[in-house]
C-alpha cells in the first residue's frame, strides 16, 4: 500500500486524532502526510516519529479552517501527484465530511469508521451502534480508510520528516460555502471523542447545582466530562456533553458513569468504551449489566471517596 | 421550495442484533424497523417545518424493497408529499448514494437532507456522496437550519464547536440532534399517506464498492465486579493495578 494521510491542524497544533490515523497508516504502509493550513514551527516534524518520510504542506491561510470541496481537491491532487492507492483520515467531524467527496472524487471504495488494522483481506468496524462489528472486503482498487477516534494508540517508532511546501490552485469556486463564525463552546477541553477517561452525569444528580462531584473527579483524573440525554435536553448540562444514540459516540479507555440508568440509546453512546464504570443508587438500573465495575451506593457519598483515593494514587505515582 | 429527504429503514433501537446465513446477513426474524431516527426526527421535520412555513414540496426517498412500505408510509403520514422507492436491497452505501443521486439529476432540488448517520451501519457518508455525485456544496452535522430564498444559513455542532455557516441552495445537508423535534403523525396524516404517489424505480446502479463480508458480535461482558459504597476507595486500585485504565 502506498499512502497518503490527511493530519488535520487546528489553531496550528495537530489534533490528537491525526497523530493516531498518522501512525496507523504508517503501519500500514509507506506515507506521505498532507497538512493544509497554519502549522506551528515543529508542528509537522513530529510526524516523523511515526515513520512519516515527507510531509506535503499546503500553507494557504484561507484553509486554516476545514472547507470539505478544496480539501477534497487537495487530498487528490496529492495522492495523485506522490502515487497513492490509498488516502487516510480521521473519522472525526473533519474527516466524515471530506471522505465521502474523495471517495467519489477519486473513484475509490470508502472504508469509513474502522477500528483496526485490515486483516486477511478485510477491515473491521463497529455496526449496529457498537453493537456487532462488520468486516468489509478489502478490493484491489483505490481505498480511502478512514480511523476511528481512539481506537489506534500510536506508537513512536523513530525518525525524522522533510517538510515540503506544496502549493494547490484552490479557486474561489472551491470554497461553496462561507464560515461566519466560530465558537469554542467546550471551554477549551480535550474534544469528548478524543479523550481518554471520561466521567458522565444523569438524572440521579438532581440538579445542575450538584455537577461538582463530577467535575472534582473528572478533574482529578484529567478526565473529560459527559453527561446524559435527558439532563442535556433540560438545560443542565451543554448539548455537546449529550453521548449516545442521538447524540455522540465516544470509545475512551474509562467511562465512569454516575445517576445514569443505561437505557439502551444510551448505551449505544458508549457502548465501546474499553471499561465501564457504573455507579447508582438503584441495584436494578440495567447498566450494570454493561459494566464492568459496579456500586450501588449514594453518588454524594461515593464520587468523593473515590475522588480522595485518586489524588493520593497521583500523589504517590 | 422542492426538498428531498433521504430515509433509511434501521431496527429499532432495542432489537436483538443477531445474524443468519454464516454470519453474513442481519437476522430480521421478530426485528421491528423504523426511520432512522436521525433521518426522521431531524431531516425530515425540519423540511416538514419549512415547507409549512414557505410552501413547496417534500419528497422522502429510500433505496429499498417492498418491505421498506411501512417506513415510507409513515413518512407521508408526518407529511411528505410524495415517496421514491429505489427496488434495491443496498449492499453499501456508494449504492445508495448512486441511485438516488442518479434520481436526483432529474429533478431539481433546492435543498437535499440526510441524517447524520444511520443507527445501523453507522457510516454518515451518503450525503457526502450526494454531494460530490452532484456537484453541490455539502454541509454536514448540521443543528440549526433558516432559510432565506436561495440563502441558508446553518449552524454546525462539532465537538463542542459550533461553526455559523452560510450556503447557497441547491446543496446537501446532514442533519443532527437540534434541527427539529420528533413529531407523531396524526389521524388526517395516516390517512391522507395511503392515497400519496410512491415511485418505485429501477436501479441505476449495481455496482458494490466495500460490502460486507461477514458479521460478528462482541464478546460477552464477563460480568460486573460489585464494590461496596464503603469500600469505594478499593475501585481506584483495581482500575490502577487490574484494568490499568488510570
Amino acid at each position: 500500500m502506498t499512502n497518503l494521510v490527511f493530519a488535520e491542524l487546528s489553531n496550528g497544533k495537530l489534533r490528537k486524532t491525526s497523530h493516531e490515523v498518522v501512525a496507523y497508516s504508517c503501519k500500514l504502509g509507506a506515507t506521505t502526510a498532507v497538512a493544509i493550513g497554519q502549522a506551528d514551527t515543529g508542528e509537522l516534524e513530529k510526524l516523523g516519529a511515526y515513520g512519516v518520510t515527507k510531509v506535503l504542506h499546503v500553507n494557504d491561510q484561507r484553509l486554516n479552517n476545514v472547507f470539505s470541496k478544496a480539501y477534497t481537491k487537495i487530498l487528490v491532487e496529492a495522492a495523485a501527484m506522490v502515487g497513492a492507492d490509498t488516502i487516510l483520515l480521521s473519522h472525526n467531524s473533519a474527516g466524515k465530511s471530506i471522505a465521502p467527496r474523495v471517495a467519489v472524487r477519486w473513484n475509490a471504495s470508502l472504508y469509513p469508521g474502522v477500528n483496526s488494522l485490515p486483516e486477511n483481506g478485510s477491515i473491521r468496524k463497529a455496526v449496529f451502534s457498537g453493537k456487532a462489528f462488520a468486516d468489509l472486503t478489502l478490493g484491489e482498487g483505490l481505498k480511502v480508510i478512514t480511523l476511528n477516534p481512539n481506537s489506534y494508540k500510536p506508537e513512536i517508532t523513530g525518525g525524522s520528516a522533510t517538510i515540503e511546501a506544496l502549493t494547490i490552485n484552490v479557486a474561489d469556486a472551491d470554497f461553496d460555502y462561507t464560515v461566519l463564525s466560530i465558537e469554542d463552546e467546550s471551554g477549551g477541553h480535550i474534544p469528548l471523542p478524543e479523550a481518554e477517561i471520561v466521567v458522565s452525569g444523569g438524572r440521579g444528580l438532581k440538579g445542575p447545582e450538584n455537577w461538582g462531584i463530577i467535575e472534582d473527579l473528572a478533574g482529578a483524573l484529567g478526565a473529560a466530562t459527559a453527561c446524559s440525554r435527558p439532563v442535556a435536553d433540560i438545560g443542565w448540562r451543554p448539548h455537546h456533553e449529550h453521548v449516545g444514540q442521538t447524540g455522540i459516540t465516544i470509545k475512551p479507555t474509562l467511562y465512569i458513569a454516575v445517576g445514569i440508568s443505561g437505557a439502551i440509546q444510551h448505551l449505544a453512546g458508549v457502548n465501546q468504551s474499553k471499561v465501564i464504570v457504573v455507579i447508582n443508587k438503584d441495584p436494578e438500573a440495567p447498566f450494570f449489566k454493561a459494566a464492568d465495575y459496579g456500586i450501588v451506593g449514594d453518588a454524594f457519598e461515593v464520587l468523593p471517596k473515590i475522588t480522595e483515593a485518586v489524588k493520593k494514587l497521583k500523589s504517590e505515582g | 421550495m422542492k426538498l428531498l429527504v433521504c430515509i433509511s429503514k434501521a431496527p429499532d433501537t432495542t432489537s436483538k442484533i443477531a445474524f443468519t446465513d454464516g454470519n453474513t446477513k442481519f437476522s430480521e426474524a421478530g426485528v421491528q424497523f423504523i426511520i432512522n431516527p436521525y433521518d426522521e426526527w431531524y431531516a425530515l421535520v425540519r423540511a416538514l417545518e419549512l415547507k409549512e412555513t414557505l410552501g413547496g414540496t417534500v419528497t422522502v426517498i429510500n433505496a429499498g424493497k417492498a418491505d421498506s412500505e411501512q417506513i415510507i408510509r409513515k413518512a407521508l403520514a408526518l407529511g411528505a408529499d410524495d415517496a421514491v422507492r429505489i427496488d434495491l436491497d443496498p449492499a453499501d452505501a456508494y449504492q445508495v448514494a448512486a441511485n438516488i443521486a442518479a434520481y436526483a439529476k432529474t429533478e431539481q432540488f433546492d435543498i437535499i437532507l440526510t441524517g447524520k448517520e444511520t443507527i445501523d451501519y453507522n457510516g454518515g457518508v451518503v450525503g457526502g456522496m450526494l454531494a460530490e455525485m452532484l456537484d453541490l456544496p455539502y454541509v454536514s452535522m448540521s443543528s440549526k437550519l433558516d432559510v432565506d430564498g436561495t440563502t441558508l444559513k446553518i449552524e454546525r455542532e462539532m465537538e463542542g464547536i459550533k461553526e455559523t455557516v452560510q450556503v447557497k441552495t441547491p446543496c446537501v445537508i446532514s442533519a443532527q440532534k437540534g434541527m427539529a423535534e420528533a413529531r407523531i403523525p396524526n389521524m388526517r396524516g395516516i390517512l391522507a399517506s395511503k392515497t400519496k404517489p410512491v415511485k418505485v424505480i429501477n436501479p441505476d446502479v449495481t455496482v458494490v464498492k466495500a460490502g460486507v463480508k461477514v458479521f460478528a458480535l462482541p464478546a460477552e461482558k464477563t460480568g460486573c465486579k460489585m464494590i461496596s459504597p464503603d469500600d469505594a476507595a478499593q475501585l481506584v486500585g483495581m482500575l490502577h493495578n487490574d484494568a490499568k485504565v488510570i
